[in-house]
């Protein structure tokens, strides 16, 4: 039987590939926005692995709510780089520095 | 081994490399897809703990919708990838240091547990119900207990649509002719219509006829 230990596990690779995908592209904002869908996807693995393990169901509901910020930070995220794209023609994050006081 | 082990390993594996795929592609379009993957085999490993309801809203919201949004978004946004990878090399060094240092924490925090024995069971203040489906059980916790939470999650979904409508609505052209209710609403016959009597064989003058 599998216990939850190998889920925590594979939710704990994941985490760390979506942290290891925003240090190795620093410039493309597309995969970077990609990484914390990744981040997101590992805690949603691990908030069901545990709410299997201790036979609770709230954490299936949380699992729900990250799931829905997850959809509208995705879709906000895009929005603003459409908009940034339209504006300067590069999605290059270095670039980002108009807000520098 | 059993069933479910095969299949945890199958869905496993294929998750973690599609993940690295994700991270690691040079074609931003390759690492969406590898992204609906590494999404659809975690809805297996949804379905292997018994969240079938979770693993089928994953397929939906994610595979349907977030994962084609970013495959629109890159698609219709003409950038050079190969120029946003430089620097890859570059950076790889201090990831590689982070990320290992960061699933060694991690691992080492699993591992302790389950050097102590079992990961501790508290308590259930929500136990899962044996006698219904998931769908059904999550519904009946959804809809008393979090239902302020729910409404708050309509709410933010509300915020995000409103917020990306704002963001990418774009002026339209000046030389687009638009509805106008007032002047449709102050039109009057006798500047709208003009009644000729064209004479018999003669047609009708120049700049006559129906205005």
């Amino acid at each position: 039987m599998i216990g939850v230990e190998h889920y925590l596990v594979v939710a704990a690779i994941l985490f760390t590939l979506g942290v290891f995908g925003i240090f190795l592209n620093r410039k493309n904002v597309i995969v970077i926005l990609m990484s914390i869908e990744l981040i997101l996807l590992a805690v949603n693995i691990n908030f069901v692995a545990f709410s299997t393990h201790m036979g609770d169901l709230k954490g299936q509901i949380f699992a729900l709510f990250v799931l829905t910020v997850a959809a509208a930070e995705a879709a906000i995220g895009l929005a603003i780089l459409v908009v940034y794209f339209r504006n300067r023609g590069t999605i290059a994050v270095s670039d980002i520095n108009r807000m520098r006081g | 081994m059993t069933l479910p082990a095969i299949f945890f390993y199958l869905f496993a594996s294929v998750t973690v490399a599609s993940g690295l795929m994700v991270i690691s592609s040079k074609n931003a379009v390759h690492s969406v897809l590898f992204l609906i993957l590494a999404f659809v085999n975690a809805a297996g490993l949804f379905v292997l703990m018994g969240a079938e309801f979770l693993a089928m809203i994953l397929v939906v919201v994610y595979v349907g919708a977030v994962a084609v949004l970013f495959m629109f978004v890159t698609m219709m946004l003409d950038v050079d990838y190969a120029e946003l990878r430089e620097g890859f090399l570059q950076y790889l060094p201090v990831g590689v240091l982070v990320g290992l240092v960061m699933l060694a924490e991690l691992v080492l925090v699993v591992g302790g547990w389950t050097a102590a024995g079992s990961l501790p069971v508290t308590q259930a203040r929500a136990p899962i119900p044996t006698d219904v489906t998931n769908a059904e059980a999550i519904g009946r916790v959804l809809y008393t207990d979090y239902l302020l939470l729910f409404q708050a999650a309509g709410l933010v979904l509300l915020t995000a649509m409103i917020g990306a409508i704002v963001l990418t609505l774009r002026e339209r052209r000046l030389d687009v002719k638009r509805q106008d209710i007032t002047v449709q609403n102050t039109r009057r016959p006798s500047e709208a219509i003009e009644v000729v009597t064209p004479p018999t064989g003669q047609g009708i003058a120049e700049g006559g006829g129906v205005r």
